[in-house]
């Protein structure tokens, strides 16, 4: 399938899968629903303490591709990524009013366990974030939360989710070094190594490079292309050609002020193949966003 | 160049600032270089006098007491009770600290502080198993579950309070409470424990809430993220993130709780022979220095028991130092 193909594609079919199975529990299989949408979001708003960050939401999100959002700072793209893995749970005072399909499943369905939305939902954040322990204890620390015990089945897993990481050879010889001696490039990608060791079926990346120099950058950037067989990966992002290089979609976030400019309210704009977004945008945002005039 | 500095420009004469002036050279007037070397001497003056009670305190604390401290005796013997018992045969003594036996002079004394210095250890061990891992658990439903709740904020609140009670107060609570009603001997090591926990607790519960409220939020969301339940993420991540400072935290509790006396006054009673259980009453090295320090020829014991109470301090600290520094990990971000 090419992009071109998606882009013509009719809106991808709903399947709503029966409210018994809207339960999300450890082990527990999934459904197949037939759909190649991984996440549908439905009027999507975002309220932090009442007032709406983001609102009204409609985006698809489809499996094995890479997502970019871009768009510029206060537009909401991250909050919306939160919503996604239901890391705005741990904000105080967010709220979500609209629908987050996941596979068929509603996200903020009361009976949804957000531990388990996450473990199969990985993430990685905007800054390097390893835990103040060993490179070995960051990766084998979702494994080992999740029940993994044997020594020789952890070890497996941290050199499969490091040479996947494109980091093992780098750091074979001192796995019991502490990740936080590493620079910041090897510890975002030590992240990555992390997220992917808990073998999510999505990977969140919130502007995962902006604290990153070029080369790291373009490291990351060939991991993302490399992941991307196995992973849905939505990505956050302030560098538009990131998101030109690296993604399959990108959906532009815009901003708009109230009367009295003192709030802010983001929204999506507009959602489309890369190719059809930095050439040629339906929305006139789009198109002042892409080509410099504004932002 | 290099003779030129910023910082200590070299003294000039009053008409030299008419005369060729090297742009690096500071143009600071006379006023200000006056003030600033006025402000300099005030501070190493108020240094100099702040110093002199604490080195005046510990030279004489050594001078006096180093030489009982030196002897094996010191450390496995009875406290003598030929020097005490001008004190506490008296009856206003026995009313106030509790019978002490009938003791009889002899000629030779043995001066030993074993009782005073295993009672210390006795107490404030009991005290520090019973407050510290409580005051962990409270500062993590603080700051970990809590947050700004109404029931964390008054606990807060009330914690800090207590912080500031004076430890008497500690010590009539639990004399009250304790030793009045559930002991038939009154006084024992148990209550002492029970008491320097009391004291303990608030300071080691805002200690350990400081130091969780230093670990980064972006550690509890990156374990969060990897579907960690939060109590997993608190165990795993947090705590051991924290516990250097919560190490140190509580050790310092603890060299403060090894040094209060009038708590222990009321629970822990006074006896001259080592009792190494929680039960039936024993001493401390503090009432040892409050008890000898006013009796004719128990000063040279006062003397003494200061400075091992400092040894022992100073253990605890060196201690907790050690353990931090062992365990300490770096949190970035």
């Amino acid at each position: 399938m090419t992009t071109n193909e998606r882009a013509d594609a009719p809106a991808v079919t709903t399947a709503t899968a029966p409210i018994g199975a809207a339960r999300l529990q450890p082990n527990e299989e999934i459904p197949t629903v037939v759909t190649e949408a991984v996440f549908e979001t439905r009027d999507l708003s975002v309220l932090y303490s009442g007032f709406r960050a983001v609102r009204d939401v409609n985006l698809t999100i489809r499996r094995g591709e890479i997502t970019a959002f871009i768009g510029s700072s206060g537009c909401g793209k991250s909050t919306v990524l939160r919503c996604l893995n239901r890391m705005n749970d741990l904000i105080e005072g967010a709220s979500v009013e609209g629908e987050v399909r996941y596979r068929g499943v509603d996200l903020y369905d009361p009976a949804v366990n957000p531990v388990e939305v996450r473990r199969r939902i990985g993430m990685v954040f905007q800054r390097p974030n390893p835990f103040p322990k060993s490179i070995w204890h960051n990766i084998a620390y979702g494994p080992r939360v999740a029940g993994v015990k044997k020594k020789s089945e952890l070890d497996d897993i941290v050199e499969r989710s490091l040479r996947r990481a494109a980091l093992w050879d780098e750091v074979k010889d001192r796995l019991d070094a502490s990740a936080m001696g590493m620079s910041g490039g090897q510890q975002q990608r030590l992240c990555i190594a992390r997220a992917i060791a808990s073998e999510p079926e999505v990977l969140l990346m919130d502007e995962p490079c902006s604290a990153l120099d070029p080369i790291a950058t373009a490291r990351v950037e060939d991991l993302m292309r490399e992941l991307r067989d196995d992973y849905t990966i939505v990505i956050v992002t302030h560098n538009m050609q990131q998101a030109a290089r690296a993604s399959d979609m990108t959906a532009f976030f815009g901003v708009e002020v109230n009367p009295n400019g003192d709030r802010r309210t983001g929204m999506l704009v507009e959602c489309d193949t890369t190719a059809t977004i930095f050439s040629n945008p339906s929305d006139e945002r789009t198109e002042n966003y892409i080509t410099g005039r504004v932002g | 160049m290099a003779t030129v500095t910023v910082d200590a420009p070299t003294p000039r004469t009053a008409d030299a600032s008419s005369a060729q002036h090297h742009p690096l050279q500071s143009s600071l007037s006379r006023g200000r270089r006056t003030r600033n070397r006025l402000a300099n001497a005030w501070m190493i003056l108020s240094l100099a006098i702040a110093a002199v009670p604490l080195l005046a305190v510990l030279v004489v604390l050594v001078v006096k007491g180093a030489g009982l401290i030196a002897s094996t005796d010191w450390w496995t013997e009875s406290i003598p009770s030929n020097v005490a018992a001008n004190a506490f045969g008296t009856q206003e003594a026995q009313d106030a600290f509790g019978n002490v036996g009938t003791v009889a002079k002899t000629e030779e004394v043995v001066y030993g502080m074993q009782p005073a210095i295993v009672g210390t250890l006795l107490t404030t061990g009991l005290a520090a198993l019973l407050s510290i891992p409580l005051g962990i658990a409270a500062a993590v439903y603080l700051n970990e579950y809590g947050g700004k709740n109404r029931s964390a904020s008054t606990i807060r609140f009330f914690t800090d309070v207590m912080t500031g009670v004076p430890s008497v107060v500690m010590g009539i609570f639990v004399y009250t409470v304790w030793v009045l009603n559930f002991e038939q001997s009154g006084r024992s090591g148990l209550a002492g424990g029970l008491a320097l926990a009391c004291l303990m607790l608030p300071v080691v519960v805002r200690s350990a809430e400081e130091m969780l409220r230093l670990v980064p939020n972006s550690l509890r969301e990156a374990s969060a993220a990897l579907g960690t339940p939060k109590w997993k993420t608190t165990t795993r991540v947090v705590l051991p993130a924290a516990m250097p400072g919560i190490t140190s935290g509580a050790m310092l509790a603890i060299a403060r709780a090894a040094g209060e006396t009038a708590p222990i006054l009321f629970t822990v009673g006074v006896v001259s022979a080592t009792n190494f259980s929680l039960f039936g009453q024993n001493t401390t090295l503090s009432a040892q220095i409050f008890s000898n320090a006013t009796q004719p020829g128990g000063e040279s014991i006062a003397w003494g028991a200061a400075l091992t109470l400092i040894v022992v301090v100073m253990a605890f600290t060196l201690a907790a130092r050690f353990v931090s520094s062992k365990f300490a990990v770096r949190i970035d971000q």
